[in-house]
């Protein structure tokens, strides 16, 4: 055991892993940078509609549905069935269907997390706004956003690991990222390639976790964590 | 993967009854072993964490990780170690069912309100009757609902375990992504969000029945 942890270091530390199209480096940058792209685009099409549902108060039963259908998906097959769609649509295999899965993984957590939100910003406190004359897009923007933030960001946090995580699966689909050294390393009964990906992969789903919680830590608003508490 | 290949091709369907019907068993299984074990883990640390307040924060820590990491890079972990077999798949999926069982059990005990306790300890209720007479069953609804997302949760993992070469309906998955063909890939999908489906309905179900007060609303009528 402790052979096989040297080797994986012995691994993960030789400069010419890192090297090259197949290297690590290059790995690393492909999988940050297509889960990067993903939640992004994914943000850009579920935050307005989530926020703009949460703020109608319409749909009740909605984000309750959409959670519950989206978990009895498996990541695994939404990959597997970007292949075909992505084909079908001239886009090839690899980059494209890795893509389409992940940008279709992210929505559901970003859209409802977004709706919840707004949803349960405190009735009055949207009440003395609206006493003080706010209009509509005043309260949206200066207080419903702001208090909403927190939340916000924790969908956004949800999304962004697991699309980390499900980034990894897009070697089945003929794409790259850290998966590579996974399915490749099975593939030839590497297990020390095996477990050095695993591990590069863990550790960029951890250290995503950590940036979106101190994020979340340092971009909420004052108060907002007591008004949580009281409620 | 052709493109004018049609999405099901029924014969396939057919001929291949068996290997579906054997398949759908065996992932119903690696579901079933990996939410119980996973339960039991569970309910012991929330009585720990219960019990020794300042020690919850470390449990669900560990146990957040532990969701945290990939599902392909936790079974990759354990291959080294317990080699392609099912101690390796359930290694992971146990480990995936912790977060959420503990922290819906904890909050389901926490929620047990003082009085209720009170009045059983005055009624002669000590422990361990207290909590297998009074606590848990009050802790039903909470746990219920963990369990459901537990389970629709690791069903959708278990696809995920076909790579490391182990049974389930992701053997479909993947032999519909290596052989080019649409069939066995949609028929693997179908059949696990119906058997996602299927469990959480009955889930449901065992929770209309257990819960406490529906049980007094029926001695009561």
């Amino acid at each position: 055991m402790i052979d096989f942890l040297g080797d994986v270091l012995t691994w993960l530390t030789d400069p010419a892993n890192w090297e090259g199209q197949r290297g690590i480096g290059n790995r690393l940058v492909e999988h940050v940078l297509i889960s990067a792209e993903t939640v992004a685009i994914a943000a850009a099409i579920a935050l307005p509609a989530g926020i703009a549902i949460g703020h109608s108060h319409r749909w009740p039963g909605l984000t309750t549905g959409v959670v519950n259908i989206a978990r009895a998906i498996p990541s695994f097959a939404v990959v597997a069935l970007a292949l075909p769609f992505a084909i079908r649509l001239g886009l090839g295999i690899g980059y494209w269907p890795t893509f389409l899965a992940l940008v279709l993984l992210a929505l559901p957590p970003i859209f409802t997390n977004a709706v919840t939100a707004v949803r349960v910003v405190e009735p009055r406190v949207v009440e003395a706004a609206r006493g003080l004359g706010m209009r509509e897009r005043e309260l949206l923007w200066q207080v419903e956003i702001p208090l909403a933030i927190p939340l916000i960001l924790a969908g956004v946090r949800v999304a962004a690991v697991q699309v980390v995580a499900t980034a990894t699966l897009g070697a089945l689909v003929g794409w790259g990222g850290l998966g590579r050294f996974i399915v490749d390393g099975f593939a030839v009964q590497d297990n020390v390639r095996v477990f050095g990906g695993a591990l590069l992969v863990a550790l960029l789903a951890v250290l995503t976790e950590l940036g979106f919680a101190a994020l979340a830590r340092w971009r909420s608003p004052r108060g907002v964590a007591q008004t949580a508490v009281a409620r | 993967m052709g493109r004018n290949q049609p999405w099901v091709r029924w014969e396939w369907i057919g001929d291949n009854r068996g290997q579906i019907w054997d398949q759908t068993v065996e992932h119903l299984q690696l579901t079933l072993i990996a939410v119980s074990i996973g339960f039991m883990l569970a309910l012991g640390l929330s009585l720990l964490g219960i019990r020794f307040r300042r020690m919850y924060p470390a449990i669900t820590s560990i146990a957040g990780i532990l969701y945290t990491i990939p599902s392909l890079a936790l079974f990759a972990f354990f291959v080294p170690i317990t080699g392609l077999s099912k101690t390796t798949a359930e290694i992971g999926l146990v480990s995936y069912t912790l977060l959420i069982l503990i922290r819906n059990i904890t909050a389901g005990l926490d929620a047990v309100p003082p009085p209720v306790r009170e009045a059983a300890r005055g009624l002669g209720y000590r422990q361990p009757r207290l909590f297998w007479e009074v606590e848990l069953p009050l802790a039903v609804p909470s746990i219920i609902a963990g369990l459901r997302i537990a389970t629709v949760t690791v069903i959708g993992l278990v696809t995920v375990t076909s790579i490391i070469s182990l049974g389930g309906l992701g053997l479909f998955i993947l032999d519909g992504l290596r052989r080019d063909f649409l069939t066995p890939l949609v028929v693997g999908t179908v059949l696990t969000i119906a058997l996602a489906a299927t469990l959480d309905a009955m889930l449901l179900l065992a929770e209309r029945q257990l819960a406490p007060s529906r049980r007094t609303a029926r001695a009561s009528r």
